[in-house]
């Protein structure tokens, strides 16, 4: 019966209306396809082996596992890596989200000047990044910067392979959290006003009444802030990248990838099987996400 | 796909890219390059092939020709553009199409652009890099232009020739790698300038103890300190035993190599400290503010000095002998220069063009823009040279054998993503060097092997 009603439906539209329809339907199938799958397929596919970026596609050779050997035995960068990516999780998670959940707290509180702090806040997520570079160049130059200018030391805040990772995540995090509090705002304007002043007048405290009713209420941002936030830290590669390009210190698994695979290097094969664990570990994440989602309806 | 029958030969060209200042932001770019990767293996498919050799034309030549140029700095572009309108005014009916990209997007894209459809000409350095395309058949065979050079030597002719003989590149500028010092601070302090490592080495100690950092060194950006090793290395072992293992054909972990490091251990106090977080741009201007005694660098610091009397100040040595019997007549000398792709559109022209590029005309059009580097061709004006071209001309002309750089001698990749992190880590730890050449001993065989 279902189905008859469909068919009758689409019977319905006009030709046109079939078409557009028809195009609605293939045009972002076939978008996805070439943006999303071919690429993540291809790069799967190349992983394993060992092609420059030239000559026929005929001439690939497979050297099956040889690429994830080395990367787990003899790639010095790769295990610093994982770490360092780990950490920047765990950051990003445990200071820079809180933080700019805080920031967008204070701001809907109505705090005064809070267009002014609204506005310097988001300011980094809009700066171009060759931008930051240049300001953070600025503040931690060894030699040169606002930092070691004020406090009169000689930390080598880019150089030192134990500081520059820190450095590196104040300066994601100043980005992150701005980024952060903007979506988070966008949420808190949108919970209704009766719910507060209800738990007002039940005679619940400030405290009480974000966090057990504002913060359920806003399950859906909190979740996309979530999301956002893994896939940020997953994602961290600009900022490093224009430090010091991922070397020393700062071994992310994206600029892996990007060192070998872009550029002049050419390690099309071996950059390849680095983004394919990327994805692996991304794909872990997305599955969380989409078991959260799923649950929920 | 043999490689050159001897290893001189094989090496004997390459130039650094790295060797001019990388610039960090245009790095960003490089993210546009993953998407150009798609696009790479069907491109890919139409690169064989190679060039019917027509000759140079010795008549008139006409329609439009392209050049591919990485020169994006002002300056420099504006020197392109002047010898590239010298020879349009030359050769009337013929015009000249420049495509500037940025300097570090078109080496990064390289591969793509030549599998692409690039221009007739495009800049390039020679090198492993050049010889490898020519392999590839993605340059073209330009050995008829070079029947008609004049003014270029052996030396250059050799650096300019792919595994198969033939020629491939057309050398314009080039410029050394040695100790730079300023000259008002050798005199004032009574320095004089060090002709063995013991000598660099008293002099490092009377320089701590007047309050400058000895050498002034910066590797943020990874690759300066390539040169370093390749200074060492050379005065070492020599430049045979260099070119070989740029070649692959040594083992990393040859108590020749160990040597290299642990010669460097010996004078790594002094080089300034916590260099992987400061610029070669940096490094050089602590010279400039006299903080600095000298500086292992090629002669594009200058940049870092005003023109005129402070300019006049800079100048250097060769990297003092270490082993009497390897001796110092090895330079590390980058070139740039013209390559001609494979299928040119308008080939009478690109080849008519390349063989204007060697002459002294073109190239002291180029000079003057960047005064830092010198022209090849033997029989260029020497006239209006700053004292540091006069002196960078002779230390190389007086050098037995050239090489480029370490990111221009060996594969691209080995030297990017092994060699890089691998010094990087000999700086921050020098004490583990066993350990290190087991390392890069395992990847070299990993991507050598491939």
């Amino acid at each position: 019966m279902a189905s008859k009603r469909r068919y009758r439906g689409i019977d319905q539209l006009s030709g046109r209306d079939k078409v557009v329809v028809g195009l609605m339907v293939v045009v972002p199938t076939l978008l996805v396809l070439w943006l999303v799958w071919i690429p993540a397929i291809g790069s799967v596919l190349l992983s394993f082996t060992n092609w420059d970026g030239i000559g026929p596609l005929s001439d690939i050779k497979s050297v099956g596992l040889q690429n994830y050997r080395d990367i787990a035995t003899i790639y010095p960068p790769f295990w610093p890596a994982i770490q360092h990516n780990l950490i920047w999780l765990a950051v990003m998670f445990f200071i820079a989200t809180p933080l700019g959940m805080l920031f967008a707290i204070l701001v809907d509180r109505g705090v005064a000047g809070t267009r002014f702090y609204q506005t310097s806040i988001y300011l980094p997520v809009v700066l171009s990044l060759a931008l930051i570079g240049f300001i953070w160049q600025l503040i931690y130059s060894r030699d040169q910067g606002l930092l070691n200018a004020i406090t009169g030391g000689t930390t080598d805040w880019y150089g030192d392979p134990s500081v520059n990772l820190w450095a590196a995540l104040v300066a994601a995090t100043w980005r992150h959290s701005g980024y952060i509090m903007l979506l988070y705002l966008a949420g808190l304007k949108g919970v209704d006003p009766s719910l507060r002043e209800a738990a007002r007048i039940d005679g619940a405290s400030e405290s009480t009444t974000f966090f057990r009713v504002i913060f359920p209420v806003m399950r859906p941002i909190n979740i996309i802030v979530l999301v956002v936030t893994f896939i940020e830290s997953l994602r961290a590669f600009d900022l490093v990248w224009v430090i010091n390009k991922g070397r020393n210190g700062l071994e992310l698994i994206s600029t892996l990838v990007t060192q070998n695979v872009v550029g002049e290097a050419s390690r099309i094969g071996f950059g390849s099987a680095l983004a394919t664990i990327m994805l692996a570990i991304s794909s872990v994440l997305v599955f969380i996400y989409l078991r959260i989602a799923m649950k929920e309806d | 796909m043999t490689r050159p029958s001897n290893e001189a030969e094989y090496l004997a060209r390459m130039v650094p890219p790295s060797v001019r200042g990388v610039d960090r932001r245009t790095l960003l770019r490089g993210a546009l390059g993953v998407g150009a990767l798609l696009g790479a293996g069907g491109l890919a498919a139409c690169s064989s092939g190679s060039t019917s050799s027509s000759g140079v034309p010795t008549g008139a030549v006409s329609g439009t020709v392209t050049v591919g140029s990485n020169q994006s700095d002002a300056v420099p572009k504006a020197a392109v553009q002047a010898y590239m309108d010298a020879f349009a005014k030359a050769n009337p009916g013929t015009s000249v199409k420049i495509n500037t990209v940025d300097h570090n997007s078109f080496q990064e894209n390289i591969n793509n652009y030549l599998q692409g459809s690039p221009d007739d000409v495009f800049t390039w350095f020679a090198g492993y890099r050049m010889q490898f395309f020519a392999q590839k058949g993605l340059a073209g065979d330009i050995s008829d232009v070079w029947k008609n050079i004049t003014g270029m030597s052996d030396a250059l002719k050799k650096a300019s020739t792919g595994a198969d003989g033939k020629q491939y590149f057309v050398p314009m500028t080039n410029y050394p790698w040695a100790v730079f010092y300023r000259k008002s601070v050798f005199k004032d302090k009574g320095y004089q300038v060090p002709k063995t490592l013991d000598e660099l080495n008293a002099l490092g100690a009377q320089m701590k103890k007047d309050g400058l950092d000895p050498i002034a060194f910066g590797d943020k950006d990874g690759w300066p300190a390539m040169g370093t090793f390749d200074q060492i290395n050379l005065r070492v072992n020599g430049y045979e035993f260099h070119v070989s293992l740029m070649a692959g054909k040594e083992d990393w972990t040859d108590p020749k190599v160990k040597k290299v490091f642990d010669t460097w251990a010996g004078i790594l106090p002094l080089h300034q400290a916590d260099s992987l977080g400061r610029t070669w741009q940096e490094a050089a201007q602590s010279l400039q503010q006299k903080k600095s005694g000298m500086y292992v660098l090629g002669s594009f610091l200058a940049q870092q000095f005003t023109k005129g009397a402070e300019q006049d100040d800079l100048d250097f040595f060769g990297f003092p002998e270490i082993d009497s019997t390897i001796g110092t007549d090895a330079v590390e000398a980058p070139i740039d220069g013209y390559m001609m792709s494979a299928r040119p559109k308008n080939e009478g022209a690109a080849k008519k063009l390349l063989q204007y590029i060697s002459q002294p005309e073109a190239q002291l059009l180029a000079l003057k823009a960047d005064p830092s580097v010198i022209a090849t061709n033997d029989q260029a004006d020497t006239s209006g040279y700053t004292a540091l071209q006069k002196k960078s001309a002779e230390f190389v002309k007086s050098a037995k054998s050239i090489t480029q750089f370490m990111d221009r001698d060996t594969r691209p990749d080995f030297a990017s993503t092994v060699m890089i992190p691998a010094i990087q880590s000999f700086i921050k730890n020098p004490k583990d060097i066993d350990g290190l050449c087991t390392s890069i001993q395992a990847q070299k065989k990993s991507i050598f092997g491939s």
